[in-house]
């Protein structure tokens, strides 16, 4: 047989006090930071606002204690039998060699205490202001970053990668992960906002995800998520569950979008829109130059009839045809510029390119400068006056006869 | 303005100034050199910006924290 070591004679013997300065050495190091799920009994409220109460399930119980400090802002009343998600810190009490957990936070589980949590918080912050209109900011019109705050694995991720793929893929999404339910969540979601305005690179937020039960999209109405939508110098789109589902992050966001689709429908503007109001831009700048040279081709038809007077009557006529059949065959490729550019937005510039300035000059219309300053008018052409007339491919120097 | 828009001849940047040209020409004061040079950039604006709204692909990049508190940009998985 083996004979047993005798430690306790061999070591020193600890004192009480010594023993329980380890224990509480090693509890604390140990549970830093802890959710403990369970249902409240023996609640106490002390006469100092301190809450004193039991955390149970079916197998064991540990003591609880929330101070005053932290039991103001709780957003429900506690009571016996309330089943409770509480999060905090285990510490021992040396006078009494127990432990206890010290609870920071403490959350109901259950949809009529989430309920009441959430109208009390939601009142609470409205009072505060954190609500009002003036606070919004305004979302870019053409944002080119944008940060995504959700799930990396999430259909709100997917949702929102879909949608701008197809209305405006030239924008760049910076996601940061984060959980969007369960425990810690909302911290993680808080955190990720202020490391994405201390990043600072981004031009809006979305904070969201899809759709879940009251319980899953719980985070986004914690109290410190609202704060950090409402601390974020960018501007944020919350995005929570389904069109029915309305989310504390919802009331402080800047924009409220029902779903995270909507979120990036809303985010950017649809690029076919926009390649019509390019379009649009370049059929007025067109139809600006048109005019312009058309008042232009007026002027020098003035001045060729006036130059003509002399000449026998039938070259008259035939500028008159010529400058009639111009104009004929202007409103014709410009009509038919404006069917090919309703079907083809994208080839647009090509297109107008035809019908540039230069261009115009080739189809027969001409510039006169006297001593290098265009002549608008007739008359500010004498007799006896050297001209330049412009056409496409040179110019001609003459004098003007009367 | 957010820091993002300091880049320059962003998106925005080319639309507004497009829609300053075409102003510009709307008002017949201006003259028929400055109209042409106006046109010509109001013309390129106008294929710069269709050419970035035909960006095929969308770029989706991860913002990570390094262990010294740094900001990583990294790829995402593909799914």
């Amino acid at each position: 047989m083996e004979q047993l070591p005798l430690i306790a004679v061999e070591k020193k013997a600890l004192t009480v006090s010594e023993i329980t300065r380890q224990i509480k050495l090693s509890l604390e190091q140990r549970f830093p930071r802890v959710w403990v799920q369970g249902e409240i009994s023996n609640f106490k409220r002390h006469t100092s606002g301190h809450l004193y109460f039991t955390l149970k399930d079916e197998g064991a119980q540990i003591s609880a204690v929330m101070w005053r400090s932290r039991a103001e802002g709780l957003l429900f009343l506690p009571e016996a039998g309330t089943k409770v998600i509480a999060r905090g810190s285990i510490t021992v009490y040396p006078p009494r060699g127990n432990y206890q957990l010290d609870v920071e936070q403490l959350t109901p589980v259950g949809v009529g205490e989430l309920q009441l949590a959430f109208e009390k918080l939601k009142r609470k912050l409205a009072a505060e202001g954190l609500f009002d209109e003036e606070h919004k900011k305004p979302i870019p019109e053409y944002p080119e970053t944008i940060g995504i705050i959700t799930s990396e694995t999430g259909a709100a991720l997917q949702d929102i990668r879909s949608v701008l793929a197809r209305r405006f893929p030239a924008v760049d999404v910076l996601l940061m992960p984060v959980r969007v339910q369960g425990i810690g969540a909302a911290e993680e979601i808080a955190q990720a906002i202020v490391e994405m305005n201390r990043y600072g690179k981004v031009d809006v937020i979305i904070v969201g995800r899809g759709g879940g039960s009251l319980e899953d999209l719980w985070a986004f109405n914690e109290e410190v998520v609202a704060r950090a939508i409402y601390g974020s110098r960018i501007p944020i789109i919350s995005a929570v569950g389904h069109e029915i589902d309305f989310s504390i992050s919802d009331f402080v966001a800047d924009l409220r979008a029902p779903t995270p689709s909507a979120a990036a429908e809303l985010v950017v503007r649809d690029r076919i829109e926009l390649l019509e109001l390019l379009r649009n831009n370049c059929y007025t700048m067109q139809g600006s130059l048109e005019e312009m040279l058309s008042t232009l081709r007026d002027r020098v038809q003035g001045l060729v009839s006036s130059y003509s007077f002399n000449r026998p009557k039938d070259l008259l006529r035939e500028s008159a045809q010529r400058v009639d059949e111009l104009e004929r065959s202007l409103t014709m490729k410009f009509s038919h510029l404006v069917q090919i550019l309703h079907h083809r937005h994208l080839t647009l510039r090509h297109r107008l390119e035809a019908l540039s300035p230069r261009n115009v000059l080739r189809r027969g219309y001409a510039m006169v400068r006297k001593e290098g300053e265009l002549v608008t008018s007739a008359g500010s052409l004498e007799e006896g006056d050297d001209a330049t007339i412009q056409f496409h491919d040179g110019t001609v120097e003459t004098k003007v006869q009367s | 303005m957010s820091p993002a828009k300091a880049r320059k001849q962003s998106f925005e940047a080319s639309l507004k100034r497009l829609e300053a040209i075409v102003e510009s020409l709307e008002q017949s004061s201006v003259s028929l050199d400055d109209a042409t040079a106006l046109y010509e950039e109001g013309i390129q604006l106008a294929k710069e910006c269709a050419e970035k709204l035909k960006a095929a692909e969308l770029k989706v990049k991860k913002l990570a924290k390094a262990m010294d508190g740094q900001f990583v940009i990294e790829g995402l998985k593909e799914e």
